[in-house]
């Protein structure tokens, strides 16, 4: 896109309506008041220098919530979709149960079975592959996520007895402006989130799950991860994307909970949240970034697209990165933040609601072209999807930064909360215990 | 064949033991070592019946005469519980008549007869009355290498005689011929590839493919014809690479037949077989240029599936839960292969959609993981 585009007004969209409509009362979740407190909070907040676990400590597995949401972001990403293959209710039950026992021990730095990898018969195939003997934890967390479809397949059909127990909010999402998915690495019944530290610390975890899961679930697709996108806690410094410039900035924290209770966490009243309550809706998309094209646009244009500086981080038209989104102000007769870019459109103040996000760059070596297969995988986390990511999506509609971007996969789960103890499992509010 | 099945295999010597002297039967042997049957059983199969002269037997050995009245070759098998084959007579060409010896202890089993060779068969109950046998562990852990010998022996006689025809096609320059008889003498090859692995220096003469040899070594085979079949069309020089095929294969039936696997290695070949089947079929390596992968996927199953079932009575005592999955996992493999039937044979491999390949490779992998297990059982004893 040229620059002169990017700095022309959108027709028909002026502040002031903007303003208008966010005051008129946006859907679900958000109201006006709490969106501009929140704005307030996180963006006054300056990082601080702790609070975040070290690298190599191991995250507890059980808890109010998952592990993986709130915890400091870490820096990889092993995530894995997968088709539920058996019809018996009591196979999926038992694998969920087998998923939990991994899951404890694999997040506490341990094998993934019992027996652990080189402890078992010499004639056994070991319980674990072996590939993380010796590492430390590293911060894994594993999340589970139940898709639409495991509820009922596409074709209808209500394979566990699930169908009553579908929340509401738990749709497909629908299509947006320039999409271009691919259905074969989209959806899923299930899917895991592995973050760690060590990247092999996260493939360990995966692929002992997915052995587990072998005559029960069949992987649909699965995504690798570097260099997390955003920061989940005040403690994290800002890291950069792949066009370059600190991402997440004004994300979510850990350590605003009135606002996780707003705008991730799944409250009791929630609609159809009996046995989600404390969980959360997660939604991936694979966005693949037009590397190329964005490299040899101008340094003025990339600042624009985004909206900020990209050294300091800063808003445009501000000094440092902290400093609070001002849309208001003019630099020379013009919106330092235009209205077309990616931080005007995203604000909670115009997208009219909050996510946590928790994305990971991605490289999937190069295409067919010599170019880049290459992107972010973005990971949000809200208490609705309808009112969280979709809202804010449709919103970014005139997002100048489209141009550089394709969608190319999507999914949304429902996470549900954490498990209390030990012998508790990963779905037993679902399936009953 | 590939290099990791055969080090699986051979590493503990193989015990060339006569555990069983020959019955008299061309292909069925009884086992059993009983100078003669007490009776004689007729069995007639024809293409949608198969009519037993008993269902109810006293413990001991009997000889069935299995005759062929239908129109296509048949197949006659008695089973005990679980499909395991405790004797079987292969390739029974229409109007011909072929004895089977068996002895049967007590118990419940069927008798099926397999007109065009695929599919569960028709089946009939068999009742065997009289003392059970009460077998330790050990025994019946012992008992096992004879029951997989005999299977051995029942493919074996099969894999002559339709290796020979392909020969005589092939030199007699029929292509269609030879192009229908190719995945069929393959079928009974790869069903016992455990053993036919072990003879380490004709494996890769018979089923090596195309860029396994080493400098200087000749392409020769089944795939070297395999070639010539399907890319040229032209087996004009193919004459001696047919006739070293068929020396190979009956040297490799000699040492199979006296060949006994002790237990760890029935249970390894079991799961090498259904490597087989991950590493090399359901990719389409096996058969590049003929597509039959799945002929060769339903050989490498059933012959997965026999040696496990040799191991069956020891394992229904030693971990009954595994037997259990084993069961349901070997069923649902059939049953999602069985989709891919077409006539008498399968669907070649470039018929399926990556979905329908990635459904049979899930299938597998279930399956190996259940098969990987038995041999720690078994080295538990």
């Amino acid at each position: 896109m040229s620059e002169q585009g990017a700095e022309q007004q959108p027709a028909g969209v002026s502040r002031r309506r903007l303003f208008g409509w966010l005051g008129a009362g946006t859907a679900g979740v958000v109201a006006a008041g709490a969106t501009g407190g929140l704005i307030g909070r996180s963006t006054a907040q300056e990082p601080a220098s702790s609070g975040a676990p070290a690298a190599d400590d191991a995250i507890p597995f059980a808890g109010e919530h998952q592990a993986g949401i709130v915890t400091p972001a870490q820096d990889r990403l092993h995530f894995v979709s997968f088709d539920v293959t058996t019809d018996d209710r009591n196979e999926l039950v038992g694998m969920l149960k087998a998923w939990t026992d991994a899951a404890r021990r694999m997040t506490a730095g341990r094998d993934a079975g019992p027996v652990g990898a080189v402890d078992g018969g010499r004639y056994s195939p070991p319980d674990d592959t072996g590939e993380a003997i010796g590492l430390p934890a590293s911060g894994l967390t594993l999340t589970i996520g139940f898709g639409p479809t495991l509820f009922t397949t596409a074709d209808g059909t209500d394979r566990f007895g699930l169908a009553a127990r579908r929340p509401a909010p738990l749709v497909e999402l629908p299509a947006f402006a320039g999409d271009q998915i691919q259905p074969a690495i989209s959806g899923g019944d299930l899917c895991i989130q592995a973050c760690a530290n060590d990247p092999q610390v996260a493939v360990h975890a995966v692929r002992n799950l997915v052995r587990l899961g072998a005559g029960v679930v069949s992987v649909r697709w699965s995504q690798l991860g570097f260099g997390r996108t955003s920061s989940t806690s005040t403690g994290q410094a800002t890291p950069r994307n792949l066009f370059g410039f600190k991402d997440g900035t004004n994300n979510l924290k850990a350590e605003a909970s009135s606002a996780l209770d707003d705008f991730v966490w799944v409250a009791g009243a929630d609609s159809g949240a009996d046995w989600l309550a404390g969980g959360s809706y997660l939604v991936t998309r694979r966005i693949r970034m037009l590397i190329e094209p964005w490299d040899t646009a101008h340094l003025h244009e990339q600042e624009t697209i985004i909206g900020r500086a990209k050294g300091s981080g800063a808003p445009l038209g501000q000094r440092e990165e902290f400093d609070p989104v001002d849309l208001t102000k003019q630099v020379d007769g013009e919106f330092a933040i235009p209205e077309t870019s990616h931080v005007f459109l995203a604000n909670p103040t115009n997208s009219g609601t909050a996510l946590l996000r928790r994305g990971y760059s991605f490289v999937d070596g190069s295409d067919g072209l010599g170019r880049l297969d290459a992107g972010l995988f973005f990971i949000a986390y809200q208490r609705d999807p309808a009112t969280g990511f979709v809202q804010v999506q449709r919103n970014l509609r005139t997002d100048a930064m489209n141009e550089y971007l394709r969608h190319t996969s999507s999914a949304v789960f429902a996470c549900p909360p954490g498990v209390r103890d030990d012998d508790d499992w990963w779905g037993r509010s679902l399936f009953g215990s | 064949m590939s290099l990791r099945d055969r080090r699986l295999v051979v590493v503990p010597a193989l015990a060339l033991v006569l555990l069983f002297n020959g019955c008299g039967s061309d292909d069925g042997d009884g086992g059993g070592g009983s100078a003669a049957a007490a009776d004689t059983i007729p069995v007639a199969s024809s293409d949608d019946a198969c009519d037993v002269g008993a269902s109810e037997l006293s413990a001991g050995t009997h000889e069935f005469e299995v005759t062929n009245g239908g129109s296509t070759t048949t197949e006659f098998y008695v089973y005990a519980e679980g499909d395991r084959v405790m004797a079987e007579v292969e390739n029974i060409a229409p109007g011909l008549t072929r004895p089977l010896l068996v002895e049967l202890p007590a118990g419940t089993y069927e008798t099926v007869c397999k007109p065009g060779m695929i599919g569960d068969g028709i089946r009939n109950e068999l009742t065997v009355t009289g003392a059970a046998e009460q077998l330790s562990e050990v025994e019946s852990l012992a008992r096992a290498a004879g029951d997989y010998q005999r299977y051995v022996r029942s493919q074996t006689g099969a894999l002559i005689d339709r290796t020979t025809a392909f020969v005589d096609a092939v030199k007699a320059g029929d292509i269609d011929g030879a192009k229908a008889l190719y995945p069929v003498a393959r079928t009974y090859w790869e069903r016992i590839e455990p053993v036919a692995e072990s003879f380490g220096d004709l494996d890769p003469l018979i089923d090596g493919r195309e860029g396994d040899q080493a400098d200087g070594e000749d392409f020769t085979g089944f795939h070297r014809i395999e070639k010539a079949l399907w890319e040229t069309g032209d087996v004009s020089d193919m004459g001696p690479y047919a006739d070293n095929l068929l020396a190979d294969v009956r040297r490799i039936v000699e040492l199979a037949d006296e060949t006994t696997l002790a237990p760890l290695q029935l249970a390894n070949g079991a799961k090498a077989l259904l490597d087989e089947v991950a590493t090399g079929k359901i990719t389409g390596e096996e058969e590049r240029y003929s597509r039959t992968d799945l002929w060769d996927f339903a050989a490498n199953l059933e012959g997965s599936q026999a040696a496990v079932q040799a191991l069956r009575p020891f394992l229904v005592e030693a971990d009954p839960d595994l037997v259990a999955e084993l069961d349901q996992r070997f069923a649902a493999a059939e049953a999602d292969l069985g989709q891919y039937r077409a006539g008498d044979g399968w669907l070649l491999h470039d018929q399926l959609t990556q979905a329908q390949l990635k459904g049979l490779s899930d299938s597998i992998t279930a399956l190996t993981e259940s098969v990987s297990k038995v041999a720690g059982v078994v080295a538990d004893k």
